[in-house]
């Protein structure tokens, strides 16, 4: 993708790698006395946004930082400082260490099983289908619903005695109502339920990297004696990498923050069994007004997403281009 | 085209139009259960799951006909259509001057921002409410929709500069000459000419506040702000036995995504394959 900015306007910081300005004698003036008023221009310009972001966003996660430190209810001003003692609780907190590895669960089956699924369909939408821009529109239905109302309408699927599950269930002879309430059955069942959501997402990201591919190369390979599969895997497929690479990005910053689906579903239980970092943070943060605790699981959270994002970014994003996560500055 | 490969084919229609008919039905099975179920009453929901109701029990009238409803209907949507409004009209100013001038720390800025993306409301909802409390805007919509605008600031902030580059610098160059100041190239310029980018922005802000859920869920103790999230999760908890009801108030609640999903769709998509590849 070539960098957009070759039709912009003319700015100071760029330098080498814009193209020749019309006249150099202009550019650098424009550059040096920009029109008048140009600090006010900026400064009214930004203000708005730069005060809700550092108010609203910035500041909470500093301030979450500070009380993570203190064991704190949340009430006047955090003075009893605790040091990382509250860090050294959670990793000792079987419920918090769980919660680490249900999310590295889900995250694996994600990668294992929902976003395969996503590009298989992608790829089968984009073939010459009738009606495939109905199953399209149908298959991403799910993306608009709010997890709130996806959690409850599933609650109510596999509600025991009077659910679609229950039916279907008894129908094959088999106990289906118990799903959420069975230990061993709740993450998968949640894992089901957030896929149902979330897979046309996924989908249509690939279908539309999958369209930005022209079809001559994988036809170019197919007249020189590749298989259809094979034209998929050398062709087709490493050129989906970009998006494939952002949605494993998605994928997990999504899980470490899980909430309201489970909350809805299942409050955590049965008995932890379901419960995430987002769910911990909120029992003790909310329900027991543990606040200094409950900070110091937002902020793992919060680092965790922050060392994926830079690793991420570091090591397998490097080559991609273009992107929103990739290219913030677009002037590197 | 030989008769063999086009029966080949036509078997091979055959069998995508079969995985596609298996992966829509898991989708709007439950869906329509919770449809018809809305008609149904329990004992009829239990004996009869997936066929149609008889009698028809009127649970969609009684939660229309009760204000609750509507009320939590229109504080959504106030609620989405203020943090649009907000969170469009700052990011359109500061991505036009990332996208268009030249200063000191203009990368750092735009890197914060970028930053931003990562970290939605679980990371930072307990200091926020400790902060709205402290500012007094608990049980006021400004608190949900403040932060909500707030943090949809990255992802359109990044869309619209991306499209604030492409605009020649030649359009700019004529509206100075004509005598537009910068506001008035803005104004009257440059929001006009990104229409298609800021409706993708919008679609998206929007959609982002009506299911927001954590937010809400903290900010709003009193009921009669709260959102149609928050209402149908405590309506499942006050009727949790009358499944039937609570299967109505579910698809009554869906009814306006669904809705604005069929007239905006391509917004939509475009916003979210765009903000992917940049």
């Amino acid at each position: 993708m070539t960098r957009p900015s070759t039709v912009s306007y003319p700015r100071r910081g760029d330098t080498a790698t814009d193209p020749p300005a019309p006249g150099p004698g202009t550019a650098r003036q424009r550059g040096r006395q920009p029109r008048p008023g140009r600090g006010g221009v900026l400064a009214v310009f930004l203000a708005p946004a730069l005060a809700l972001f550092l108010l609203l966003v910035v500041a909470p996660i500093l301030v979450a930082a500070y009380a993570s430190l203190y064991k704190w209810n949340g009430f006047g001003l955090p003075e009893n400082f605790v040091g990382l003692d509250n860090y050294t609780r959670a990793f000792a907190d079987p419920t918090f260490r769980g919660d680490l590895w249900r999310g590295f669960v889900l995250v694996v089956l994600s990668l294992a099983v929902q976003l395969p699924a996503a590009l298989a369909l992608a790829m089968l939408l984009n073939q010459p289908l009738r009606g495939r821009a109905f199953y399209r529109l149908i298959f991403f239905a799910p993306y608009v619903l709010s997890e709130v109302t996806t959690a409850v309408l599933f609650t109510l699927v596999f509600s025991p005695n009077r659910g679609l599950g229950e039916g279907v269930a008894q129908w094959l002879g088999a106990d289906a109502g118990t799903v959420f309430a069975d230990p061993d059955t709740v993450l998968i069942a949640v894992f089901m339920v957030v896929s149902w959501k979330y897979f046309g997402l996924y989908m249509m990201l690939f279908l539309a990297a999958r369209q930005g591919i022209p079809k001559e190369l994988s036809e170019a390979a197919v007249t020189d004696g590749a298989t259809a599969w094979q034209a998929f895997r050398h062709v087709t497929l490493p050129l989906l990498g970009p998006t494939i690479r952002i949605s494993v990005f998605l994928s997990v910053i999504g899980t470490i923050q899980l909430f309201d689906m489970v909350w809805v579903l299942t409050g955590g239980g049965p008995i932890h069994s379901s419960e995430t970092l987002a769910v911990t943070m909120y029992q003790y943060g909310f329900r027991r007004f543990e606040v200094g605790y409950a900070s110091a699981i937002s902020m793992v959270m919060f680092l965790l997403s922050l060392v994926f994002a830079l690793f991420y970014q570091r090591v397998v994003l490097r080559r991609d281009t273009a992107g929103a996560i990739t290219n913030q500055g677009g002037q590197r | 085209m030989s008769a063999t490969a086009l029966r080949a084919q036509r078997t091979r229609s055959l069998v995508l139009h079969l995985i596609c008919i298996a992966v829509g039905a898991l989708i709007v099975v439950p869906v329509w259960f919770g449809v018809l179920g809305g008609f149904k009453d329990n004992g009829q929901l239990s004996s009869n799951p997936l066929g149609w109701p008889d009698p028809w029990v009127p649970n969609y009238l009684e939660i229309l006909s009760n204000g609750v409803f509507w009320r939590q209907l229109g504080n959504s949507m106030l609620i989405a259509v203020s943090s649009t409004v907000i969170v469009v009209g700052s990011a359109a100013m500061a991505a036009f001057v990332f996208a268009r001038y030249a200063f000191r720390g203009r990368e750092f800025l735009v890197t914060l921002f970028a930053i931003g993306l990562m970290f939605p409301f679980a990371v930072a909802i307990l200091p926020l409410f400790v902060l709205l409390r402290g500012m007094g805007l608990l049980d006021n919509p400004l608190g949900v929709i403040l932060p909500q605008a707030a943090f949809g600031l990255p992802i359109t902030i990044i869309i619209l500069r991306q499209f604030f580059r492409t605009i020649p610098a030649e359009v700019e160059e004529a509206a100075v000459l004509d005598g537009c100041g910068s506001f008035g190239f803005f104004w009257r310029v440059l929001l006009p000419m990104a229409r298609p980018a800021l409706a993708t922005v919008s679609v998206l802000a929007i959609v982002t506040s009506w299911n927001n859920f954590m937010l809400p869920l903290v900010v709003f103790s009193d009921q009669s702000w709260w959102t149609l999230p928050v209402g149908v999760q405590a309506f499942q908890g006050q009727y949790a036995d009358d499944t039937a009801r609570v299967l109505a108030y579910v698809v009554l609640s869906m009814l306006p995504a669904l809705g604005f999903y069929a007239v905006a769709e391509r917004q939509l998509i475009g916003g979210l394959t765009g903000s992917v590849k940049g």
